[in-house]
């Protein structure tokens, strides 16, 4: 798979088949991502890839900087509101590389400079998993 | 209100109406003279349906399947589509039969085409063994894999396209809806192609939750609500015709509820007034009600101050200031009229006290009905408890008294009335909080008074020792029959207010 990679994506980790991490970037000109790489992290339940994977951002400090990038989906602490991470929107025709090649495009047709509503709420209360989460993609436009 | 006229140009509550037919008569003079005495209660306890009451038919899991085999048959025949292709529409248009006939025949493509169905229906479905396939779920490739595809022809090999089936139908609870594994495509998987990948088990499990979204679809059916329960109602009162109607049902399993929200049987309260007071009662609100009718706030700071003894002179911890609890003014204007204020005609501090007034005016106006209701929720609780024991109690009656099984069942019946009756004098408090005034409230009230009265001294008799209860039998007979009686009163007259829009309200709803 390595090999085969599109452009703006890479193996961070993949040691095992729980856990993947993998760096992205945006690769046009927009402003809100440009030089910048993120990481998400891939947790794999026992039924994937019929079940979804869990999918969050994460986040690590320099001298490797990886910020949660900011958009209208992505609450400041890496949990992505994503239609096709849910259950619901999942296809186990899936894979790590079209998932990345998804939330690389949501980056890259975003020029909003903001949090969702109830981010800072979200934030701090939210023990949740992700999968856990009943989302409402009531914005299809972002 | 005197003719069928009346009754039926309300077009809402025409549904549960129509079959009252030869009621009418009497339910006039009913209407007519409300206050009326002894003789109209009997009128209105002969009738087979009375005021309060709604039609309602109770389906088992059979009879849900049936209709719902019956409705798919038709349509098919109707469609001239196999049933399959019939069940998936029906279940895209929600079971609305017409609407879904008549925007078939107009576009049916289209319609075919957001139900997931494709335009070609006619299809026997099978596995497939086709060489040099590779699975795009689990990257296997062969030559003897098994592999299935919908009309849609996305291939997957038939251990996946099972494992996707079942976690939908087992972990997702999803049935009616399952769409194709590929990505971004929403064909439905019929029942055929369904029957042909899964295990019976599975196959069980899919009925039921197919089952469930039919009553969950149709406006006119609703799950009983009671634990482990699995019969559905099946009742043609609709939302809009809530506020004329509490529409109460009972299921099969014995549990009395509303039709409209599904909470237990409320009656005579509307379902709208229900949530309002169960909102209100919960609401933390009634607590700040109670800090502004207990306490003052120093006029300078602000601060909240709870007097709990001595004299009016107070100052403020917190300010120093210095005002009186009596007229809440400047101490220093009080001159040496020292702890007994009679500047109460002053200006100063009038305003909070009128604030101060209407606010414990309000409290107390809610408290009143608050504690009756939930006196009432209380006693029946016990009520209960008591009716637990009516078994034991019964037992011992028998050996104690030497009456036969079925001549202490007085006791049993008592019980059953008992509970009912607090249920709906429960019910009249917070109907009553939300009334506003007028001359039918009297008699609203005159019933509910009657009707706690005879619940209180049943209550009383039930609770007499084992050995006195044989001898109070008739008594107990006559006040469970008085009660229930009572009951059906007040139930029809709050009912037929309702209906005719005669009861008005303090609150917008």
């Amino acid at each position: 798979m390595k090999e085969h990679l599109p452009p703006g994506i890479a193996i961070a980790k993949s040691e095992n088949l729980e856990e993947w991490q993998m760096d992205i970037q945006v690769l046009d000109d927009n402003p809100l991502y440009r030089g910048q790489t993120y990481r998400l992290k891939f947790t794999f339940g026992s039924k994937y890839p019929i079940e979804p994977p869990e999918v969050q951002f994460i986040q690590s400090a320099a001298p490797d900087p990886r910020p949660i990038p900011i958009h209208p989906h992505i609450y400041s602490n890496g949990i992505i509101c994503l239609d096709l991470l849910s259950s619901a929107g999942w296809s186990p025709v899936q894979t790590v590389e079209s998932v990345c090649m998804s939330i690389q495009s949501m980056l890259t047709a975003n020029s909003r400079d903001e949090r969702p509503p109830g981010d800072a709420d979200f934030v701090s209360y939210n023990r949740r998993r992700p999968r856990d989460i009943n989302f409402f993609y009531d914005d299809d436009n972002v | 209100m005197d003719s069928d006229d009346d009754f039926m140009s309300d077009a809402s509550s025409q549904d549960f109406l129509d079959t009252q037919g030869s009621d009418d008569e009497s339910l006039e003079d009913f209407g007519e003279e409300l206050d009326g005495g002894f003789s109209q209660d009997k009128d209105i306890i002969a009738h087979s349906k009375k005021p309060y009451e709604v039609d309602f038919k109770v389906l088992g899991p059979d009879d849900i399947v049936r209709e719902q085999n019956q409705q798919v048959v038709e349509v098919s025949a109707i469609l001239g589509l196999p049933p399959e292709s019939a069940a998936i529409l029906l279940r895209f248009g929600r079971w609305n039969r017409e609407k879904l006939i008549e925007s078939y025949m107009d576009h049916s493509e289209r319609i075919l085409e957001e139900a997931g169905l494709g335009t070609t229906v006619e299809f026997t479905p099978h596995t497939q063994v086709i060489s040099g396939f590779m699975c795009d779920i689990c990257c296997e490739d062969g030559d003897d894999i098994e592999t299935y595809a919908m009309r849609c022809g996305h291939r997957f090999c038939v251990e996946c396209y099972r494992h996707y089936l079942s976690q939908k139908i087992k972990e997702e609870g999803e049935a009616a809806r399952i769409e194709c594994p590929a990505e971004g495509c929403h064909r439905i998987v019929d029942s055929k192609s369904l029957g042909l990948l899964v295990t019976d088990d599975l196959k069980d499990r899919y009925q039921t939750l197919l089952t469930r979204t039919y009553v969950d679809d149709k406006e006119n059916l609703k799950w009983c609500p009671a634990p482990n329960c699995e019969y559905a109602i099946d009742c043609h009162v609709k939302q809009r015709d809530l506020q004329r109607i509490v529409p109460t049902v009972e299921c099969l399993c014995k549990h009395h509820f509303c039709f409209g929200c599904t909470l237990n049987d409320h009656q005579p309260a509307p379902c709208t007034l229900v949530n309002m007071w169960l909102k209100k009662c919960e609401d933390d609100s009634e607590t700040a009600n109670w800090i502004s009718a207990n306490t003052k706030e120093c006029p300078r700071c602000h601060s909240t101050i709870e007097k709990n003894g001595g004299c009016n002179h107070m100052t403020c911890r917190k300010c120093k200031h210095e005002f009186c609890w009596m007229c809440m003014g400047l101490w220093s204007e009080h001159g040496t009229s020292w702890y007994n204020c009679n500047r109460y005609e002053e200006k100063s501090g009038s305003e909070a006290r009128t604030a101060q007034a209407r606010s414990r005016a309000s409290l107390e106006r809610y408290l009143h009905y608050y504690n009756r209701y939930a006196n009432h929720e209380q006693s029946a609780k016990l009520d209960k408890d008591l009716y637990l024991k009516t078994e034991k109690k019964m037992t011992s009656l028998q050996s104690q008294s030497g009456l036969s099984w079925i001549e202490v069942q007085f006791l049993d019946t008592a019980s059953q009335a008992l509970q009912q009756c607090r249920q709906t004098l429960k019910w009249t408090y917070a109907f009553a909080y939300y009334l506003a005034r007028n001359n039918l409230t009297e008699i609203f009230e005159d019933n509910q008074k009657d009707l706690e009265l005879a619940v209180e001294s049943l209550s009383e008799m039930f609770e007499k020792p084992v050995p006195e209860l044989a001898k109070l039998k008739v008594d107990i007979l006559d006040k469970t029959a008085y009660c229930n009686k009572r009951r059906v009163i007040l139930l029809s007259d709050t009912a037929e207010n309702l209906k005719n829009g005669e009861w008005k309200f303090n609150v917008e709803w």
